[in-house]
């Protein structure tokens, strides 16, 4: 009998042309994304070279990470910014990759139109020169970001250069408490094992809490995963997987597709599969989360005061530069602390159903005055959508405008950035130094604490504004 | 691309004894503009090193001319975050050709190793030892043996030995990227291309 396999093993197992002794696996990439800032480099290293791209329909080009996010219909102000866009452009059109550029009606952040676009698949291995790649997890694919010398890589011979990582299953039972919302569960995993407790794995996440998560949840949860050092997650494909990509553009038709469903509902992992480390947690001790330092691992339930030293991952001098630079001391609650800025939007949480969880706390109220909000659709697909489902109405009558699609100030690339020593309730995924703006202090939070702050003013406990 | 082949490297270190240094702080995203490879030394670590003014920050490790050589030391989980290259390139452009932690983020790490930049992986007590040395001395060496695997304090004399694969440690030792192994498998690949399903 053949050993026992965790889904990954499969999926890993399938893609490798060659394994290179006492080195690394040459493995075979289906689907390559990429965007202006990560990709120039690589193609003026392939053209330095005299070598072509080897599989253009492959990969697919996107501008997100620089792009403005309002007035797209005019030429692009910063000079660098619109020169990288420009490169993307015509290393695009050169080498006979599908180009989205601003304006185009499939544009949005790399990590929100692969999917929803259908050119994710299930047990595909998907990379891009980002490390939020991990999001394309959510369908049963391995997903990873990359750098740009395996940007070329990938151009030039559709595989890289991978050791094959260790393996980790994180699984959480039981049912989530009224509020919490997927970015909860996986801020929650990352306070408890570190921004660090992932490194050198891939993660497999399992149990009920996945199980009956809707894709976009599942995709907050893989994107996550790189924020505690893991290089993807994965979530095996089911039927609300497939459900979820039937019909779309890029997703195969017909009999083509029916074969591959029939495979998809084979990958699980096997019975008796083993795990380098496994993780389980029980859904009923998550509540609403935010984080108060300058990594993501520093989170605590919305409810709770700032953890003493003693008793967080981290070491005592790292954990008390980060509480300085954040102004917060141990001890304080978070509910209460004023709040400069709200951030909706992001790879993490920029998708249709995070702006109808954002939506049901704000319909009826108003913005809070102190409050500046950045609302950032994912895509201009999720923006389409925004307005046919009303949602649009919702927000312009809290008081809320609506930007174009980018990433925006999850990393302020562009001119979306939070000034110095100002408070943001961010949806995005990364709290570092300065990486909203310099100076900027990032709390990271769910939809519904991001819309909970935006209402009220300061860190309020979004359960106190449903129902 | 071609970079310069790493041997043995003996040199005083700058010790950054910080935990998580994750790669927004090596070098913002504002300043990953470029559509080429250049300049990205000037803005390492840009908001530790600089006030907002353009000003040095006195009491930063690189504005210190107590502290200078080849060799980077950090604190654990060094390099965390973006996938971005740009912050192994401000690295390897700032004039540094290793970095020494107790751990590495595993993007970061391998963007170094195909850069020509060697990340030596020490057990936190060794980096302890590291960081207690050059506090005494900032002229402290490490002398980073890649042929033998071995990195050496040279104060005390200490050595231990660091993992690295023979594959990636051949490149290292005669310059050599993976794009030059890939295009020799091209026909490998086009065969396995052609029995994907998707």
């Amino acid at each position: 009998m053949s050993a026992a396999l965790t889904l990954f093993d499969k999926v890993w197992d399938a893609h490798v042309v060659k394994s290179i002794e006492n080195g690394p696996d040459i493995l075979f990439i289906d689907r390559h994304f990429i965007h202006e800032v990560t990709s120039p480099v690589a193609f003026l290293n392939m053209e330095k070279r005299g070598m072509h791209v080897m599989y253009p329909n492959r990969t697919f080009a996107t501008a997100d990470h620089n792009t403005p996010t309002i007035n797209q219909h005019l030429p692009v102000e910063d000079e660098l910014s619109a020169t990288q866009l420009k490169a993307l452009e015509s290393n695009s059109a050169k080498n006979g990759i599908s180009h989205w550029g601003l304006g185009h009606k499939k544009n949005g952040i790399v990590h929100v139109v692969g999917p929803e676009n259908g050119i994710t698949l299930p047990a595909m291995t998907i990379v891009c020169g980002d490390s939020h790649t991990s999001t394309h997890g959510a369908f049963g694919a391995i997903a990873f970001g990359i750098g740009t010398s395996e940007v070329e890589m990938v151009l030039t011979s559709q595989c890289i250069m991978q050791n094959k990582p260790k393996k980790m299953r994180i699984e959480i039972n039981g049912t989530l408490s009224d509020a919490v919302l997927p970015k909860d569960v996986i801020l929650y995993v990352i306070s408890k094992i570190s921004a660090s407790g992932g490194t050198g794995h891939f993660v497999e996440y399992a149990g009920e809490v996945f199980e009956n998560m809707s894709m976009e949840g599942r995709m907050t949860v893989c994107n996550m995963s790189i924020e505690m050092g893991a290089r993807g997650g994965m979530v095996a494909p089911d039927s609300k997987a497939i459900n979820y990509l039937e019909g779309r553009e890029f997703a195969p038709k017909g009999d083509d597709w029916n074969e591959l469903v029939t495979y998809w509902q084979t990958l699980k992992t096997d019975e008796g599969a083993e795990y380098d480390t496994v993780h389980v947690f029980d859904a009923a001790d998550i509540e609403p989360m935010i984080t108060y330092g300058t990594n993501p691992g520093l989170g605590i339930g919305i409810s709770k005061q700032i953890p003493d030293p003693t008793d967080v991952l981290d070491g005592k001098a790292s954990y008390e530069k980060s509480l300085d630079y954040m102004g917060f001391g141990v001890g304080q609650n978070m509910i209460g602390k004023h709040v400069d800025y709200v951030f909706m939007g992001s790879c993490t949480n920029g998708r249709i159903e995070d702006f109808r969880q954002f939506a049901k706390i704000v319909k009826g109220k108003k913005k809070a005055d102190n409050v500046t909000a950045w609302l950032v659709p994912g895509s201009r697909q999720v923006e389409a959508k925004i307005k046919e489902e009303g949602i649009m109405d919702i927000l312009t009558t809290a008081g809320f405008e609506l930007r174009q699609p980018g990433c925006s100030a999850c990393l302020a690339m562009n001119d979306d950035k939070i000034p110095e020593g100002k408070y943001a309730v961010s949806t995005s995924n990364r709290n570092f130094e300065g990486r909203q703006g310099p100076g900027a202090r990032t709390m990271l939070a769910s939809p519904l604490v991001a819309a909970a702050a935006a209402v009220t003013g300061k860190i309020t406990d979004p359960r106190e504004l449903l129902n | 691309m071609a970079y310069d082949k790493f041997h043995m490297l003996t040199s005083s270190v700058v010790p950054m004894p910080i935990e998580n240094v994750d790669t927004d702080q090596i070098i913002p995203a504002r300043f990953l503009k470029a559509v080429e490879r250049k300049g990205f030394g000037d803005n390492l670590f840009r908001d530790w090193r600089y006030n907002r003014d353009g000003s040095p920050k006195a009491d930063f490790v690189l504005n210190n001319p107590l502290y200078k050589g080849k060799i980077l030391a950090g604190g654990k989980n060094f390099g965390c975050g973006s996938s971005r290259e740009h912050a192994a390139w401000s690295v390897y452009d700032y004039g540094f050709r290793c970095v020494v932690s107790s751990f590495f983020a595993d993007i970061f790490k391998n963007n170094c190793m195909n850069i020509g930049v060697l990340p030596v992986t020490v057990t936190p007590e060794f980096l302890d030892q590291i960081f207690s040395e050059i506090e005494k001395n900032p002229e402290t060496e490490l002398t980073v043996d890649l042929p033998n695997q071995e990195i050496t304090l040279n104060a005390t004399g200490q050595k231990e030995s660091f993992d690295i694969s023979d594959y990636k440690k051949n490149n290292l030792l005669n310059g050599y990227d993976d794009i030059d192994y890939l295009n020799a498998m091209k026909s490998d690949i086009e065969e396995f291309a052609s029995s994907r399903p998707f």
